[in-house]
């Protein structure tokens, strides 16, 4: 069913694309535990990608490496060419090229929707408070709730919540979107409105890595299908294959599980 | 029209329900409620009698308050309110206490005023003009003020000064060594926790005599500051390590992702302690703060201990006062001092609940 939906589209051509995120022979330990083991992926400009696995398995882990709340150990990332380390201006770059939305909202509740939205536009960007407050307007209504502006987050609901996340994290301006688990948390009522907002993202041709156990969206626009497993990549695949004939054992059993739900 | 019949019935009811409820729940909550009636109805009684009723409220001298059975003497405390207030402060530069007052008041009032306009305007004036007016006000020596040494300085302007300074100072104090005690960097985790531990290991009572006694010792001879302004610093620095504790706790109900989602956004350390982390942790803890305040206004009382006379001081010294000796005058006099006292802390305890009222009704979680 859902394999005859057409592929949001987009104007874009990933046999030209550049390389946005390159990763390669990444690897992270929390003390003696290895939490990453020789991560190796390239993310292409405009590429939609969702990582799927089981828990624990070190997906959180991996992209929230890609924008440095964690630091890796081995091996390297670098995003747009630009290699990350401890130079602060790297990061504050890549923090600035990469938004990411989490699991938990984490909205501010002691500011309102809007001062949520143009908190970092102004004092990151330097942006002007009016024009900030324009933006934020605009990037509230394209996910469908700029009635919400004044309220506190703590009046929404969750998928409003998570909607006002998405939104504060375009108000920089990303190239890159990290989204981790962002309808985990989510009565399945709420689901949906989300992941309506994050298709017309993809459709926009923003790059997007998401961490999602919502496999009919992976379908619907990812590009490629990363599966992990016990801090490896053991599957990278285009999802009409992924779905139909994944190669490893774990990933079936993966696929098995959750498709049965 | 049955809208209004109703009305006062209704209220009349909810009384008597607000009494069921609060006051008799439960046999326990029955039986607790009586016994705080019993325990008002033994003291306030005596407490009237002896505070208005056999009390003598005018007089020239302690002979007035001679007579038996005689009740507070208050002759007493309004014939030396102007020292009570001011200390030895020279009577004739008073006006200066005074304005500092009011320019303090005019600050204050406004913005403890939720709807009050222009706050920032307020705050800039309260923490930047206000001390340094206060400061050129009260010791004087320029401006064609004539200077007045700290040590006429004295009564309840002296409880105020120490207890203010205190205040405005050790908060951010407090703050940045709660975030140091938190820091990934080990050398500044563990000068905080020294810090804390130490100043928290100590009376205050022995920070002030080292601050007026020993500091002088170590230092090179000639080289003198200011008893008064040794003082702040002890007491600043003491209640600092309180506050550093308060705030730690309010720090940890923090959750890490209002961090990270601030890192995430491109906002840098310092940038994500000032408008995320720290506006959040410091309304948890409210309550604890102000307690620390309070504490720091009744601490205040122990300078006495190194030769300077606040509030509590001022009336000590005249209390040796022949003119006024009676038998009544001691106890007057410490009731006085107990419930000016009171009414301060009263006030910050009565304000910092509606505050955080307010925050709640703000709609923050
Ligand atoms: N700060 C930490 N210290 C030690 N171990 C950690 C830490 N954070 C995560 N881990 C461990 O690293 C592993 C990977 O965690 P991670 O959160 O990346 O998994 P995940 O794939 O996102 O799982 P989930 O689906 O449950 O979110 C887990 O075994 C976890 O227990
Ligand atoms: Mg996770």
């Amino acid at each position: 069913m859902m394999d005859s939906l057409e592929k949001a589209s987009s104007v874009r051509d990933l046999a030209t694309a550049r390389v946005k995120i390159e990763i390669a022979g990444m690897s992270k330990w929390y003390g003696t535990f290895q939490v990453l083991k020789n991560i190796n992926l390239n993310v292409l400009e405009g590429e939609r990608i969702v990582i799927a696995g089981p828990s624990g398995s070190g997906k959180s882990t991996l992209i929230r490496c890609i924008n440095r709340l964690e630091t890796h150990d081995a091996g390297r990332i670098a995003i747009d060419g630009v290699d990350l380390t401890d130079d602060l201006r790297r990061v504050d770059v890549v923090r600035r090229e990469v938004g990411m939305v989490f699991q938990q909202f984490n909205l501010f509740p002691h500011m309102t929707v809007l001062e949520n939205l143009t908190l970092a536009p102004i004092l990151v960007r330097k942006m002007p408070e009016a024009e900030a407050r324009d933006m934020a307007m605009q990037y509230l209504e394209r996910v469908r709730i700029p009635e919400q502006a004044n309220k506190y987050p703590g009046q929404l609901s969750g998928g409003q919540q998570q909607r006002v996340a998405i939104a504060r994290a375009l108000c920089m301006n990303p190239h890159v979107m990290l989204f981790d688990e962002p309808t985990s948390a989510l009565d399945p009522e709420m689901i949906k409105e989300v992941l309506d907002v994050m298709i017309g993202l993809a459709e926009s041709g923003m790059t997007m890595l998401c961490v999602t156990h919502e496999m009919g969206f992976a379908r619907q626009v990812a590009d490629r299908v990363v599966f992990m497993d016990a801090g490896e990549i053991i599957e990278d695949d285009v999802p009409e294959e992924f779905f139909a004939h994944p190669k490893n054992d774990r990933t079936r059993a993966f696929l098995q599980q959750i498709l049965s739900h | 029209m049955t809208q209004l019949t109703l009305a006062p019935v209704r209220r009349r009811i909810s009384a008597m329900a607000w009494a069921r409820e609060n006051l008799f729940s439960s046999p326990f909550n029955t039986v607790l409620t009586l016994a705080a009636l019993y325990l008002i109805w033994l003291v306030v009684p005596d407490l009237l009698d002896w505070a208005v009723f056999r009390a003598t409220f005018t007089g020239l001298d302690r002979k007035a308050c001679l007579g038996a059975d005689q009740g507070a003497c208050w002759p007493f405390v309004t014939h030396n309110l102007d020292q009570f207030i001011y200390g030895h402060y020279p009577e004739e530069e008073r006006w200066r206490v005074d304005t500092t007052f009011i320019l303090g008041i005019a600050g204050l009032v406004p913005l403890m005023i939720p709807r009050a306009p222009w706050k920032r305007l307020n705050a800039l004036y309260m923490l930047g003009f206000f001390p340094l007016a206060a400061f050129v006000l009260l010791s004087g020596g320029r401006s064609g003020l004539n200077p007045v040494d700290t040590s006429y300085w004295g009564g309840f302007m002296l409880t105020l000064v120490v207890a203010v300074t205190g205040i405005v100072l050790s908060l951010p104090l407090g703050i940045v060594l709660a975030l140091g005690r938190r820091s990934r960097l080990p050398l500044i985790r563990l000068l905080s926790v020294i810090y804390i531990e130490f100043w928290r290991g100590v009376p205050l009572v022995t920070v002030l005599f080292m601050a007026s006694v020993m500091l002088p010792l170590f230092l090179p001879q000639g080289v003198t500051f200011d008893k008064l302004l040794r003082c702040l610093i002890g007491v600043t620095l003491f209640s600092a390590a309180y506050m550093a504790e308060v705030v730690r706790g309010g720090l940890q109900a923090i959750p890490r992702g209002q961090q990270e989602a601030a890192s995430a956004l491109g906002l840098g350390y310092w940038q994500s302690m000032w408008f995320i982390v720290i506006p959040q942790a410091l309304r948890h803890v409210i309550p604890g703060i102000v307690n620390t305040f309070i504490g720091l206004f009744k601490d205040t009382t122990l300078v006495l201990v190194v030769g300077l006379f606040d509030l509590f001081g001022m009336v000590q010294f005249q209390l040796s006062d022949a003119r006024w000796s009676t038998p009544q005058t001691p106890t007057t006099g410490y009731a006085f001092v107990a419930f000016v006292f009171w009414v301060c802390c009263f006030g910050m305890s009565r304000y910092s609940m509606s505050v955080e009222k307010r925050l709640k009704q703000g709609g923050s979680k």
